[in-house]
């Protein structure tokens, strides 16, 4: 689920993938997508960078730069983090609780 | 002032929706947030809408925000309870707003609207409807705020807590990952300014850190207890939440918020600035 780099997901006009590191995907449970978790994105560190709410289909998204990752998530259903290595493009990370 | 003063649990709230002379009020990063969902009874300040000024680079003035205050409800001796989402960045900043106009008391909800929804705990969309008021501020306390000449001559005589991200304080990156790069003229930190994120003051649930572990943080980072301190980010919302731990739970004097921030630094012809990781 942290796999190579896609380029043919949704991303608002105007993203350019070349010299970022976008990082998203769906939160799931049993199969199914949760909303309404916090997905917190954590540096090669384990330092906070960012969080999001995931959306109505479970979706969440960030934007960072070439480095490692943990997509941390917190939910009512439960707790969650999947880990990615990136460089630029985008990177799907599904995490599941 | 002191933590059981100036925060609330989400029991202590839920227990007192309906408690006379409690108002609830949410704001939000996201503004249609509240729209989604919120606390049964509590109103809506949207940040963007009701607590800048819509010509100038500035809050609403004293009128602006009686008026508002009253349309919403609010009274003198009302205890405002303030709560939000993204980990209270922006409740902190109407507590620290609050406060700049002379509210009496004033509270957030320890760990905000992310603590609320963790816990379960219910949310309404009925719409929330209270009577008008007459409420009259007091001039703005500028003890708790700081311009932006009040920052340059901080250089090198008190506490500078630039409370972005490491990559922002670097200059590596100018907003938050999440947010587009609304951006001033130049990238870095103020000269002398120490780094600590406003998430290192939270636990990953949002609440607030114990009082012993953030002394500690600050101190560790170079905090000067002896000092005054003057707090800023990008444009003044996560520097509240680092000036509500500095003043209001860990009871240090002379804390100011500087609500330019780096929006306003980064801008600046001729001023400081200095790039790369705290030394």
């Amino acid at each position: 689920m942290c796999g190579a780099p896609e380029q043919t997901i949704d991303l608002p006009p105007g993203t350019d993938v070349t010299n970022q590191a976008v990082i998203q995907g769906k939160i799931l449970s049993g199969g199914l997508p949760v909303a309404g978790a916090f997905a917190r994105l954590l540096d090669g560190t384990g330092e906070f960078t960012a969080e999001v709410v995931s959306s109505a289909d479970g979706d969440y998204r960030f934007y960072a730069g070439p480095g490692q990752w943990t997509v941390r998530v917190l939910s009512r259903v439960g707790n969650g983090q999947s880990e990615v290595t990136t460089e630029y493009g985008v990177y799907s990370v599904d995490v599941i609780l | 002032m002191s933590r059981q003063d100036v925060l609330v649990s989400t029991s202590w709230a839920n227990e007192n929706l309906n408690t006379p002379g409690v108002v609830f009020v949410e704001v939000d990063e996201d503004t249609a947030a509240y729209d989604t969902g919120h606390i049964a009874g509590a109103v809506k300040l949207s940040w963007k809408d009701d607590l800048r000024d819509q010509v100038k680079y500035d809050f609403v003035d004293k009128e602006g925000f009686e008026k508002l205050l009253s349309a919403k409800g609010i009274g003198n001796d009302d205890t405002v309870v303030l709560y939000g989402g993204n980990n209270n960045w922006f409740a902190a900043y109407a507590y620290w707003y609050f406060k700049l106009y002379g509210h009496r008391d004033v509270k957030l909800i320890d760990g905000g609207r992310k603590k609320w929804e963790l816990d379960g705990l219910a949310l309404t969309t009925d719409a929330t409807e209270r009577p008008a008021t007459e409420y009259v501020a007091q001039e703005r306390d500028l003890s708790i705020r700081a311009f932006r000449d009040d920052v340059v001559n901080a250089i090198g005589n008190k506490n500078l807590v630039d409370v972005r991200s490491p990559d922002e304080f670097a200059g590596r990156l100018s907003a938050p990952a999440h947010l587009p790069q609304e951006a001033a003229q130049r990238k870095g930190h103020v000269p002398g300014a120490i780094n600590v994120p406003w998430s290192k003051a939270a636990n990953e649930d949002g609440t607030f850190k114990s009082d012993d572990d953030l002394s500690k943080l600050y101190s560790e980072a170079g905090f000067d207890a002896d000092k005054e301190t003057i707090a800023y980010c990008r444009i003044g919302e996560r520097s509240s939440h680092t000036w509500f731990v500095l003043s209001e739970l860990l009871g240090n004097k002379n804390v100011k918020n500087y609500d330019g921030s780096w929006l306003e630094y980064g801008s600046l012809v001729g001023v400081p600035i200095e790039l790369g990781d705290p030394k």
